[in-house]
C-alpha cells in the first residue's frame, strides 16, 4: 500500500500518523501543502490532525484551499482513499469531500481523553477489522468537534450506512453522537478521534491498529 | 473601497458561544436576554471597482461555511 500524509502548517500529527500507516506496512510519502501533485501510485492519502493556518477563519478552511487539496479531491473523485483524523477531517468537510461542518465543542473546552467509539458499521475499508457494535477505545484531542449536519443529511447518513464510529458518552456534542463519517463510495473517512494515537503499546492502547491494518488487507487483495 | 461581510451561524444552529454569553449577561442580572448569537466581522480592503458579486464569491469559496453560516456583504 501506498500512503501520502499531507503536511500544512501547523500540522502536529502528519508523523503519528505516517508511523501508523508504516507499522501497518505501508510505504508512506510525505507531501508538502504546497504541493500541486500527490506522488503517483497512491493508494490513500493521510490528512493528519494539528491546527493547519493555526485554525484562522475557521479550522481547516483555509488548507482545504491549499494548492495540494485539488490533487486531494481529484484523487477522491477517481476512486481513491482518504483518511482525514481531526483537523484532517474538518479539512475533509470544508472540501466537500465528506458531509457537515465542525463546530466549537458545546461545553466551549479544549477536550483532550480518551473516550469510547463504537463501530456502527464494519462494512467500509477502514472498519472491516472491528464488527459493528463493538466499542474501542481511542483518544481525542479537539476544541472543534461538535458535528454538524442537516435533518436530511443525516437520515441519508444512517440510510446509507455511513456513519463509522459514535461515540458512547458524548463529549462534545455532535449531532447523533456522530465520531466520524464515510464518503457516499465508503473510501473516504474523516472522524474526531486519533486512532493512530492508539497504534503502539507505548500509547497505552491499540485500539486503533486494526484500522490501519484492515486498510492494508485491502490493498493487499486488491 | 472597503466592504464589510458579517458571517454568522445559521438559524436552527445552535451557537455555545452565543448561549456562554448569554448565560454570562444572566449573571451579571441583565434580565430579557432571550437569546445571543456571536459571529464575526470580516473587513476588506479592495481595489477600486470591486463588484459585489466578487465578495458574495469570496463569501462562498472560503469566507462563510455554507453548511452552517450565513453571511451579509455590506459595499462601501
Amino acid at each position: 500500500m501506498k500512503a501520502a500524509v499531507i503536511v500544512f502548517p501547523g500540522s502536529n500529527c502528519d508523523r503519528d500518523l505516517a508511523v501508523a500507516f508504516e507499522q501497518a506496512g505501508a510505504d508512506v510519502s510525505m507531501v508538502w501543502h504546497k504541493d500541486t501533485e500527490l506522488p503517483q501510485g497512491v493508494d490513500i492519502v493521510g490528512v493528519p490532525g494539528g491546527f493547519s493556518f493555526g485554525d484562522y477563519l475557521r479550522c481547516g478552511a483555509i488548507a482545504a484551499n491549499s494548492p495540494i487539496c485539488q490533487s486531494l479531491i481529484a484523487h477522491a473523485e477517481r476512486g481513491g482513499y482518504a483518511l482525514g483524523v481531526c483537523n484532517g477531517f474538518q479539512i475533509l468537510t470544508e472540501t466537500g469531500l465528506l458531509p457537515g461542518a465542525l463546530r466549537r465543542n458545546a461545553g466551549l473546552k479544549y477536550i483532550c481523553r480518551t473516550v469510547g467509539l463504537k463501530v456502527e458499521t464494519s462494512s467500509t475499508a477502514f472498519t472491516t477489522g472491528y464488527n459493528a457494535g463493538d466499542v474501542i477505545n481511542v483518544p481525542i484531542a479537539h476544541h472543534d468537534g461538535n458535528y454538524f449536519v442537516t435533518d436530511e443529511k443525516l437520515a441519508q447518513l444512517k440510510d446509507e450506512d455511513r456513519i463509522a464510529f459514535t461515540y458512547t458518552d458524548n463529549p462534545n456534542g455532535s449531532v447523533a453522537d456522530i465520531a466520524g463519517v464515510v464518503s457516499k463510495n465508503r473510501r473516504v473517512l474523516g472522524m474526531m478521534p486519533h486512532p493512530e494515537r492508539a497504534a503502539d503499546d507505548g500509547h497505552g492502547g491499540t485500539d486503533g491498529v486494526a484500522m490501519f491494518r484492515a486498510l492494508m488487507d485491502q490493498f493487499a487483495t486488491a | 473601497m472597503k466592504a464589510r461581510v458579517y458571517v454568522m451561524l445559521k438559524n436552527g444552529v445552535l451557537d455555545p458561544q452565543g448561549e456562554a454569553v448569554r448565560h454570562a449577561l444572566g449573571s451579571l442580572g441583565f434580565e430579557g436576554v432571550d437569546g445571543v448569537r456571536q459571529g464575526k466581522v470580516i473587513e476588506l480592503d479592495l481595489a477600486d471597482g470591486t463588484t459585489e458579486a466578487t465578495v458574495t464569491e469570496m463569501c462562498e469559496k472560503l469566507l462563510a461555511n455554507t453548511v452552517i453560516e450565513s453571511y451579509r456583504v455590506e459595499m462601501g
